[in-house]
């Protein structure tokens, strides 16, 4: 039986994929798991195994094409089985069977859905009548933003001709007058030069637009800030990275122990590693730090440290150097991108005091941290000179409240501050 | 231009065609000392004489066989039924013999047959004296059906279809007999499947026919008085059907309901209403709607009859249920 390859969905927010490279010719046996082309995601490009055993029949969508997540974009056959000329015509959306599916084992189903559908009715229809339609293609206005008021709550022509009619038309320029005197000694117009350039966004500042619009306005968050006296992980750093220079040519760094802790303190609180989905909440099996690098001006991006609840803090530091040599490459797998439960954003190379992040749905928190600096502190009642870094967890509030938001930011505070507990 | 009544205006274009063609004959029920039981051919046997006007035995497959026949051996008959109720007897002439005799013969004869009958309810005649069953004969490849509602289309598709070389199903109204309107002293024709804009609007399109059209402009009267402008399309021949002045109206409108004195149940309006759907879809604003009788046999008693048939107000409602204006 012919196996449709579809434009698989990697990460919740990806819209559309571009067919990089085939690796098969037409004609060409093909293994399961085998890799068969190449995409390319907002983020990066992925390698796409077959999902089936055959003959890959035809390709549809040549390299270099971009389609919609779920376009089918070649066939896989039996041998000698008739290839179909086109692909269906009302080809479904990836249909669970054709999106990789996700390693349950160790890590939680990236979640496919996506979850911003402000626009779209419960029934997941807008109900309009054929000629509202026609007309708000017409006049480019969305349907969406039209309150229907025929039967059933239907969208009309009328209602549509009456919202086209109360959204403000362009301004039209002023009738040309003759010019005055001051107009002509007003100062001269822009140079070429002067003109402001417009730059399209690429995909991955799109994709960063529309998850963090979408999180913004969707996710109800709150802020829970902490000041962490860092002067022990430090020393700590020091005292082993002599050595782990020497074996191994590896230096931790605070992130990692950030990182380290940060896993520990969400075993403790499962419900800052769930997912929030409507009615109940996914509880995560596995804690996935998603580490948020910048990627050079390229744009940001969080490739999550797979069960960082069973690695040491070499582990931990060894893995992040891999992943985010990866990341710049654009070698990421898709779990990578997708198996987040939780983030870690650390912005203290840039020498900056506090600030604070946006969840990345449908994680349920995200920590924000700055600069280690040394500041005057009180410790037995004596002002001393500590190392300190200021820190900001944002909550989901639909999951957690503030009590347990404290908490947990208590015990990253113990965790840190005592940071031989961190090697057991 | 003198105005006549539907009645006047069919005896009118029979007398034309016994005038001008010795071919025309009519033969019927009573139609020749009684002068017709709607009194259609009141003095024409005097006239004309039994030999062109011609009572015939109450048998209506004898008749409209008969009828059937002179037309193959290339008379011009026009067969009167008393009422289509009673037409059901001469189904096998009709649909079997006269709609297929041309096509069966591989074009070598013809059935130029007029068959004149009365069609329609609200007389008080019971169930089985009121139905509208000219969307049945319309449902035939081979037959036409036309539907008058005015004495002007009474008289000018009636010399059309003395033109025609078909068998023709002539459905006149009971109740729109004693119609008046204008007709012109000058010849004039209509054309078959050339629907009739009885009345012009901008808001909604009701379509219907014969008994239907009136009731269709009572509910536009009354529309009108709410601020909406309601458009009356008289289909005027069942078939050929002029679908499309329905979608440039639909076009106009963007609404659309179809009113038949029949069951709504595969009744011609469903055909209408699925034409529209697939030509208009994207002028459409709401689901065509329709509108016909009670699913019940036509009752005897009048206040039971008033409710079974469509009127102004049944239109208004059904708009109001399925359209929302």
């Amino acid at each position: 039986m012919a196996t449709e390859v579809v434009m698989p969905q990697m990460g919740y927010d990806m819209q559309e994929g571009k067919v990089l490279r085939w690796l098969k010719q037409e004609g060409e046996q093909v293994a399961r798991s085998e890799i068969i082309a190449e995409i390319e995601t907002d983020k990066a490009a992925i390698e796409m195994p077959a999902y089936a055993e055959g003959v890959l029949g035809k390709i549809y969508i040549q390299e270099g094409m971009t389609v919609p997540v779920g376009t089918v974009i070649a066939v896989i056959t039996a041998p000698g089985e008739e290839i179909p000329d086109a692909p269906p015509a009302d080809a479904p959306a990836a249909t669970p069977s054709e999106v990789p599916a996700p390693a349950l084992e160790t890590a939680p189903a990236p979640p496919v859905v996506t979850p911003v559908a402000a626009a779209v009715p419960a029934t997941g229809q807008i109900k309009a009548s054929p000629v509202a339609r026609r007309l708000a293609d017409e006049l480019g206005v969305s349907l969406s933003q039209i309150t229907g008021t025929g039967p059933g709550g239907r969208i009309t022509k009328t209602d549509v001709q009456g919202f086209s009619a109360s959204t403000p038309a362009p301004a039209t320029p002023a009738p040309a007058a003759e010019k005055t005197k001051e107009e002509a000694a007003a100062p001269p117009r822009l140079t070429i030069d002067q003109v402001p350039e417009t730059i399209q966004l690429s995909p991955m500042r799109r994709a960063i637009a529309r998850v963090t619009s979408a999180s913004n306005r969707d996710v109800p968050h709150f802020y829970v800030m902490g000041e962490i006296e860092m002067d022990g992980v430090m020393e700590l750093r020091s005292q082993v990275n002599r050595d782990l220079q020497e074996q191994e040519g590896l230096r931790l760094s605070v992130n990692d122990f950030i990182i380290k802790a940060s896993a520990r303190a969400l075993a403790k609180f499962p419900n800052l590693n769930a997912f929030f989905e409507g009615d109940s909440l996914k509880m995560n099996k596995t804690i996935n730090v998603g580490v948020a690098m910048d990627l050079k001006g390229q744009g940001l991006m969080i490739p999550a440290l797979m069960d960082v609840g069973s690695m040491s803090l070499v582990e931990i530091s060894k893995a992040v150097r891999h992943l985010a040599e990866r990341a710049r490459s654009g070698h990421l797998t898709q779990e990578e991108y997708t198996a987040g439960t939780f983030t870690v954003s650390n912005l203290g190379m840039f020498n900056v005091d506090n600030f604070v992040a946006i969840i990345f749905p449908p994680q349920a928190a995200v920590l924000a941290t700055g600069s280690v600096k040394k500041r005057p502190v009180v410790r037995d009642d004596q002002i001393v000179v500590g190392q300190v870094m200021n820190c900001t967890l944002s909550i989901d509030h639909r999951i957690s409240d503030g009590a347990e938001a404290a908490q947990f930011m208590g015990e990253l505070k113990r965790l840190l501050e005592s940071p031989a507990l961190l090697l057991m | 231009m003198p105005e006549i009544t539907i009645r006047d205006a069919i005896s009118q274009g029979l007398k034309e065609a016994l005038d001008n063609d010795e071919r025309v004959f009519i033969m019927g029920e009573d139609v020749g000392y009684y002068g017709g039981a709607y009194a259609v051919t009141k003095g024409f046997v005097q006239e004309y004489g039994e030999r062109r006007i011609m009572d015939t035995p109450i048998s209506e497959s004898v008749f409209v066989g008969a009828g059937v026949g002179a037309a193959m051996a290339g008379l011009r008959p026009v067969v009167e039924i008393m009422t289509i109720n009673f037409s059901l007897l001469a189904m096998d002439q009709i649909v079997n013999h006269a709609a297929k005799i041309h096509y069966m013969s591989g074009g070598q004869l013809k059935a130029p047959v007029i068959i004149r009958t009365v069609t329609g309810g609200g007389a008080g005649l019971a169930a089985t004296h009121s139905q509208s069953l000219e969307g049945w004969y319309a449902t035939v490849p081979g037959l036409k059906v036309i539907t008058p509602a005015t004495p002007y289309d009474a008289l000018g598709l009636l010399r059309t279809a003395f033109k025609d070389e078909n068998p023709i199903i002539y459905a006149e109204h009971d109740l729109l007999y004693r119609t008046r309107g204008e007709v012109p002293e000058e010849y004039y024709e209509v054309p078959f499947g050339q629907a009739r804009i009885a009345r012009e609007g901008t808001d909604i399109t009701i379509v219907a026919n014969s008994g239907m059209v009136r009731v269709a402009e009572d509910a536009a009267k009354k529309l009108e008085a709410r601020g909406v402008s309601a458009e009356v399309i008289d289909l005027r021949t069942l078939r050929p059907l002029d679908i499309d002045t329905i979608a440039k109206s639909v076009h106009k409108t963007n609404r659309c309901i179809v009113v038949e004195e029949t069951w709504r149940f595969g009744g011609f309006g469903s055909f209408i209403a699925s034409e529209i759907q697939e030509i208009a879809f994207d002028d459409l604003d709401a689901p065509v709607a329709r509108v016909g009788c009670a699913d019940v046999p036509a009752p005897y008693s009048k206040p039971l009859e008033d409710l079974q048939i469509p009127n102004g107000d049944t239109i208004i409602r059904e708009i109001e249920r399925v359209i929302g204006l």
